[in-house]
């Protein structure tokens, strides 16, 4: 087995070779955390870890790192989402510290949406570092005990380093090189944008695996179950990246509507089960977006529960 | 070169109207080329706020002129009597000219007709787009001259990001996606393997976040 680098739960799953499944909770726009406590407790027992979302979509909430704090404080393993749009490289040190002072195992390095597309469009962007550079900087601090200045740090952070691949992005020519880029610069694990077209997820593997990328990095598919097939419409019009086809469209709206959501929720388990077969897939990561109570049922049923335990 | 816009009307008339003389001053170099600071759109200016002062029956005796450039001193040589007399200057240059005009004329107010908004070229007859951001740290030779630091909405070093789409930035259809062009012209030049090459942190501190930047030449 490969050597185990920190306390991080992910990391002894993926490590022990287990399917590894994470999920993700969004903060609230409030000081309640009772909100994101309730939904990490909705899926404590059937995912490894739990991602907090920083601000997605630039809308103004709860800080990933408190939320973290009360999901461990619950007992939970959460993951700490960190963007580098809204701090700069003193502040995105600082918050590694105090996450990992908490014992906060894992970080996934984002860059994050535009501000345009937040509450606060007319705000300043950081980007003092990019993603693939805070990938660098957690890998430096954790595995060199040092500050980017080069200072030494008493007490490193033990901190699982991941990042994001949209296998969907433009100029599709470079995704498995920009995630050669990811694993060269220290990423440890991926959680992919939302996979729906599952061709062409299988086409950008078969890129990675010729590569070898899969042995060096673990790679979690991303899963996002449609309520509706207004959904379905909106995320391939309108979300920047993301690759819905005709064809799941065409079965949501083939259904009649209430039961649209739970033909969504079919989609998102067949995925799984077809993407468990394919080389290079290390586990699964299901964004279910605000409709975390349905992870359970996903995990279920794509053969996924019981998660095994690690010590 | 440097990019201006005219501010709105209303904006610029608010700024000069409790005036009872002012001086439109244009400057005839990088903001006259986008035909919105050369000592034409001054005169043009001039007229507008006479006609404004008239319609509201203010009283406000408004002359216009300009020079070359709002940003050196010999410049304002030919000037120096009409703007020592002025009540107050509205200047149409750039950020630095009229900074440049109200350290001058310590105790005239000096009113910025533009809003500067960026270093660009023309790529087409009466179209302006941004280049650079003078950050003062050239990394063009590594991004096949295309520069991510102006171009790319989050300044990404190792982009594209996850919103790149059909060549075009996750802001805007209408935004080209600066590392689609950066891997295409790295393609066209047979370097498409550099792409590879983790471009380091940068150092801000030659930018703007180092404070306000200068250079003295030795031999002046």
């Amino acid at each position: 087995m490969k050597e185990i680098r920190t306390n991080s739960r992910l990391e002894k799953i993926l490590k022990n070779g287990h399917i590894a499944v994470t999920s993700e909770c969004g903060p609230p726009r409030s000081s309640d955390a009772a909100v994101v406590v309730e939904k990490g407790h909705l899926i404590k027992d059937h995912v490894d870890c739990i991602n907090i979302t920083d601000n997605q979509t630039s809308v103004t909430r709860l800080c990933s790192l408190a939320s973290c704090i009360h999901l461990k404080n619950e007992g939970l393993e959460p993951a700490l989402q960190m963007v580098v749009r809204d701090r700069n490289r003193i502040a995105l040190q600082s918050d590694i510290l105090g996450a990992a002072s908490f014992g906060i195992n894992s970080v996934l390095c984002l860059s994050g949406d535009h501000q345009s597309f937040g509450d606060n469009p007319s705000s300043q962007n950081v980007f003092d570092l990019d993603s693939m550079q805070l990938i660098q900087t957690v890998r430096h601090m954790r595995d060199e005990g040092k500050f980017l200045n080069g200072d030494e740090i008493k007490v490193p952070p033990k901190i699982f380093v991941g990042a994001a691949a949209n296998p969907f992005a433009d100029p599709f020519k470079i995704r498995v090189p920009r995630l050669a880029k990811k694993v060269a610069a220290g990423a440890e694990f991926i959680q992919t944008q939302c996979v729906y077209n599952l061709d062409k997820f299988e086409e950008w593997m078969k890129g990675v695996v010729d590569r070898g990328l899969h042995e060096k990095v673990y790679i979690l598919a991303g899963i996002t179950p449609m309520r509706s097939v207004g959904m379905a419409k909106y995320m391939a019009r309108a979300v920047p990246g993301m690759d819905v086809p005709q064809e799941i469209i065409d079965r949501l709206s083939g259904v009649p509507k209430e039961k649209q959501a739970a033909e969504g929720i079919t989609i998102a388990v067949e995925a799984i089960e077809r993407l468990k077969e394919c080389t290079g897939v290390s586990g699964f990561h299901i964004m279910a977006i605000e409709w975390e109570e349905k992870v359970p049922e996903i995990v279920e049923r794509a053969g996924l529960y019981p998660r095994p335990a690690v010590d | 070169m440097i990019v201006g816009e005219q501010k709105p009307f209303d904006e610029i008339w608010d700024m000069v109207k409790g005036h009872k003389q002012l001086t439109v001053f244009g400057c005839n170099t990088c903001v006259s080329v986008c035909h919105q600071g050369g000592n034409k759109e001054a005169e043009i200016l001039a007229s507008l706020l006479r006609m404004r002062a008239s319609q509201e029956d203010v009283e406000i005796e408004i002359s216009d002129g300009g020079i070359e450039r709002q940003c050196e001193h010999p410049f304002f040589d030919k000037v120096q009597e009409t703007l020592r007399k002025s009540e107050a200057i509205l200047s149409l240059a750039c950020g630095i000219g009229v900074q440049f005009t109200a350290q001058k004329y310590m105790s005239t107010p000096v009113y910025p007709a533009l809003n500067t908004t960026f270093l660009g070229d023309v790529p087409a007859e009466g179209f302006f787009t941004e280049k650079c951001q003078a950050c003062g740290d050239c990394i063009l030779g590594i991004t096949g001259g295309v520069c991510p630091v102006s171009r790319c909405c989050k300044r990404l070093f190792n982009g594209p990001c996850g919103g790149s789409s059909d060549g075009k930035c996750e802001i805007s259809k209408d935004v080209d996606c600066a590392w689609q062009l950066v891997v295409d012209r790295l393609e066209a030049l047979g370097k498409l393997d550099d792409y590879e090459k983790i471009t380091p942190i940068k150092d801000w501190s030659k930018d703007r976040a180092g404070g306000p930047r200068s250079f003295k030449l030795e031999d002046f």
